[in-house]
């Protein structure tokens, strides 16, 4: 053991690897959520009506788009990561990340096999 | 954290409050601090819901792959879907959410009857979203579209008979419909069954809140259960865009 | 620090060591008080026990396999049972063996231990890691019971999904649930190690053993799911016929391939990983010297992970998939080694100009180093197109994961048990028999193995329980391997059984080690610490530890 800490004191650790970013506890305000709230379902209302209108090959990526932007919203806001350390921010990153590897090495393979000729 | 320990197990703190840190009854003695207790649980519930992301993802990418491949049986089979109620239940799922953040809020600031107003809002709205779940299941149950041995295509390949303004499709064309109705009951009753392991969980939450065992400081619970809730409800807003929208104009094609 | 080290430090008398009157083990006495326990010392033990058991199983079935090919002609056991042995053998050593092998058992021990925490981040669910994994054991061997399944453990469609009526939907299920017991331990495994470590515990603090389980976790939070989704889609498409993986019904079978490699490709290095945790700590230990290029090994652990991810495509090569993604993913694959090379290198440099001495960890890492280095070095020979056409299917793959998974891992998993037995036991085991086993165990796999590389060369094609007569010789030169291997591994079992009531006193530190664990009592106290320790050295620091043993009491214990 390196040495004895005072038993009676806490020790202050100079390097603080247990709470690397002092991240405080942001508390985020019913206000906040109420506009969160409303961006979504403004959202989904724009979802449905550009649905109906013919724009071909955008309409799903309008539709995609707009999900992804509530998902962020929903992340940010609802799920606190704007508030959070960045080892959380990381952590949420990481995991889109190896979807995204998931989705892509995979259709690597069938994009470059005679895509749609079957 | 300076006496010696027997048990580590669920613990309570006697006779122990250091003056720099206050321990609430559910602190576990294997942590330092109550920061450090909630720290590591979010952060283990995020990484939780890692896993949920890659164990959706394969489904996603099945269905990535299987909308290009049979790209007509697809809108077909989609165009059969209720827009009206997938948005429904986007807003609905929507506000349930927003009730778990004002959850969540409450019991931050300690307002034990908003805490428990908030999650029964919140199971309220995620049981309307499982009551219109099951009328559309019901609907895919009647229409014969279920994939199995009741599957029956005859609707897209002969609309007209059915008083349906569709492109027909040819018969194996059509057999690709089954597909996209296996995806669709995969992947929405995968989000169903997570919905319904939410409202289990929320029915405890609901009775201890009641209790007051989140309004005295002690929140790691309600916030843990709002991540999860929070993402079951993204996965969903992604299901609506991708098995109700598919092409609301086949015939302008 | 490349100047040489000083000399072996002055050894602790051992022959006045005692036993702690109060640790871990009986601190609370009762069955339950195991079964309910929160102490991640208790579950590592609770789960050596059962790696064992089925290790033991999984062996069996191994003997089997071997005993069939004695002779040419499929004359032991018919063909679809000869399936079964082979799927047994594979599903039960790699998902009830491999993967929980070093992380649930020395993992869940050492880890909190290393960083200098009490207990791990979330203790109820390592235990329930504990119960899911001993369901998935149950689970499997009632579809072993109730007539086994012949698929090989790669469940490859379509012949799982339609043209087999083995009990394929149980054996899944089993492996879905040892998939969230393996899950959960690589979930507490990140939390600890990123919000638990002692004061002064920097990253670069950390020994090497938590560096390598950190990146081994990482993969099993990641790509563990993938594989519960393919076998929930396998399951769906035999009960219900969905088509998913069904050409005819416009499925693709090849999506299954993808799906599933997508976690078992890394699912090898969160198998790997662990034991070059292992080897990290011991080569360091026996070499009285701290491991080379510290940061390097560290990283190297990292990225072994991270390409891990983006090679699966090489298990496919003639699956069907297209040139151009081959190309691809086979010039990933050639990537994805040098990492693992950077590790042979680091630990070869950590043994020059070293004190080396050849106790039974020492012997195992050793043999570790040699047979990784041919099997690693025969996955690369796969990686390239060209060779995987002609080599894939045969023996040469056979060899090649047996290589780095059996003269790999199980050697990096037997050299940890023995290093980590005085501190988990508080005894020592006898140290001729157990070299006597080691070099039993290496002896036996390469007479097990290699020939089976040549095989394979030669064309002799793998899961076939009938071969040409022209391949009898090597192959029975690979049964009597396996029987010298089989009690290489037998003797183990005994002896460090004898050890618990038999052996001798271990005291704190018997090998001079550095790393917190070893500054604790063996068996260590149930909060690991009676304070929480103030880290104040660098990792594998030996000058510390001899400046330590030179200011402490000259009794040990």
């Amino acid at each position: 053991m390196a040495h004895e800490a005072q038993p009676e004191q806490h020790y202050h650790d100079p390097s603080n690897v247990t709470n690397p970013e002092h991240a405080s506890h942001h508390i985020v305000t019913p206000a906040q959520y109420a506009m969160v709230f409303a961006a979504l379902l403004t959202g989904t209302a724009l979802t449905v009506v550009a649905a109906n209108i013919d724009l071909g090959v955008f309409n799903p990526i309008i539709a995609l788009g707009i999900a992804s932007t509530k998902a962020v919203i929903v992340m940010l806001f609802f799920m606190h990561v704007k508030y959070q350390s960045h080892l959380i921010k990381t952590t949420v990153a990481s995991g889109f990340f190896m979807f995204l590897v998931l989705v892509t090495m995979t259709l690597s393979d069938y994009i470059s096999r005679a895509w749609g000729l079957w | 954290m300076d006496s010696t320990i027997a048990n580590p197990q669920v613990g309570h703190d006697t006779a122990e409050q250091e003056h720099e840190h206050v321990f609430v009854p559910q602190h576990r003695h294997h942590f330092a601090t109550e920061e450090q207790q909630r720290e590591a649980g979010s952060f283990g519930m995020w990484l939780f819901l890692l896993t949920e992301i890659m164990f959706f993802g394969g489904l996603f990418f099945a269905y990535l792959l299987y909308r290009n491949w049979y790209y007509d049986a697809f809108v077909a089979a989609s165009n059969t879907c209720s827009v009206p109620l997938g948005a429904a239940n986007t807003a609905i799922l929507i506000t349930s959410g927003f009730f778990m953040a004002l959850a969540m809020w409450a019991a931050e600031v300690r307002k034990k009857k908003t805490l428990v107003i908030t999650l029964i809002c919140t199971m309220l709205f995620g049981f309307a979203f499982l009551g219109i779940k099951t009328v559309e299941y019901h609907e895919k149950w009647v229409e014969h579209h279920i994939p199995g041995a009741s599957f029956d295509v005859s609707e897209f390949v002969n609309p007209a008979a059915y008083g349906l303004h569709a492109q027909p499709l040819a018969p194996d064309a059509a057999q690709k419909t089954q597909l996209f109705f296996f995806l669709y009951f995969a992947m929405t009753g995968m989000h169903a069954l997570h919905m319904i392991i939410g409202l289990g969980i929320l029915f405890w939450l609901l009775y201890r809140a009641q209790r007051g065992d989140f309004t005295a400081g002690y929140v790691a619970p309600i916030e843990n259960f709002a991540l999860y809730w929070h993402f079951v409800d993204i996965i969903w807003v992604y299901l609506f865009a991708l098995f109700y929208l598919v092409n609301l104009h086949p015939l302008a094609h | 620090m490349s100047a040489p080290s000083p000399t072996i430090l002055n050894l602790p008398d051992q022959s006045s060591a005692t036993m702690p009157k109060k640790n871990f083990i009986n601190a609370e006495h009762g069955l339950l008080s195991w079964l309910l326990t929160g102490d991640h010392k208790r579950i590592a033990i609770l789960y050596l026990i059962s790696i064992t058991v089925f290790f033991f199983i999984g062996g069996a079935f191994a003997g089997l396999i071997r005993l069939e090919l004695l002779t040419p002609q499929g004359d032991l056991v018919s063909s679809d049972t000869y399936n079964k042995l082979f799927t047994m053998h594979g599903i039960i050593m790699v998902f009830l063996f491999l993967v929980p092998s070093v992380p649930a058992t020395i993992g869940n021990f050492l880890i909190p231990m290393m960083v200098g925490a009490r207990d791990l981040a979330f203790p109820k669910i390592n235990l329930l890691s504990w119960y899911l994994y001993v369901a998935a054991g149950i689970m499997m061997l009632t579809a072993m019971a109730q007539g086994g399944v012949d698929t090989g453990w790669t469940f490859t469609t379509p012949l799982s999904t339609h043209y087999l009526n083995t009990h394929v939907v149980t054996t899944a299920c089993a492996v879905f649930i040892a998939g969230f017991s393996s899950i959960f331990t690589g979930l507490n495994f990140i939390v600890t190690i990123h919000r638990m470590r002692c004061p002064g515990m920097t990253w670069f603090r950390l020994p090497l053993f938590v560096w390598a389980h950190y990146a081994a976790s990482i993969l099993m939070v990641l790509g563990t799911p993938v594989l519960a989704i393919t076998l929930v889609l396998v399951g769906m498409e035999r009960i219900f016929g969905i088509g998913v993986f069904d050409p005819t019904k416009g499925g693709d079978p090849l999506l299954f391939q993808h799906l599933f490699w997508f976690y078992s490709h890394p699912a090898v290095y969160i198998m790997i990983l662990p034991g070059m945790a292992v080897i990290s700590e011991v080569v360091s230990t026996f070499a009285r010297k701290r491991v080379f290029g510290y940061t390097a090994v560290a990283f190297s652990s990292v990225a072994i992970a991270l390409f891990g991810f983006f090679v699966w495509e090489h298990h496919m090569f003639i699956m069907g998939v297209s040139n151009y993604s081959a190309l691809v993913f086979s010039l990933l694959t050639m990537l994805v080694a040098v990492p693992s090379a950077i590790k042979i290198f680091n630990w070869c440099f950590t043994l020059q100009q070293g004190s080396i001495t050849f106790e039974t960890p020492m012997l195992y890492a050793f043999g570790f180093m040699g047979l990784f280095t041919i099997g690693g070095l025969t996955g690369v020979f796969l990686g390239s197109l060209g060779m995987d056409i002609q080599l894939t299917e045969t023996y040469f793959i056979v060899a090649h994961f047996h290589f780095v998974m059996v003269g790999g891992m199980l050697m990096a998993f037997l050299s940890g048990v023995h290093f980590w037995w005085p501190k988990m036991t508080g005894r020592m085991y006898p140290e001729s028999l157990s070299k006597l086993a080691a070099v039993v165990t290496f002896i036996g796999f390469n007479l097990t193995f290699m020939p089976q590389f040549i095989l394979g060369y030669l064309g002799m094609p793998r899961r076939y329980h009938a071969y040409p007569q022209e391949f009898q010789v090597l192959n029975v030169l690979s049964t009597a391997g396996a029987t010298v291997l089989g009690v290489g591994y037998l003797l183990p079992v005994l002896y460090l059984a004898w050890s618990l009531k038999y052996g001798a006193i271990a005291g704190d530190n018997p090998w001079q080690a550095t790393g917190l664990e070893w500054q604790t009592q063996s068996p260590p106290l149930t909060e690991n610490f009676t304070e929480i320790p103030i880290m104040d050295h660098e990792a594998y620091d030996y000058e510390w530890l001899e400046h330590k043993t030179q200011h402490e009491v000259t009794h040990v214990g």
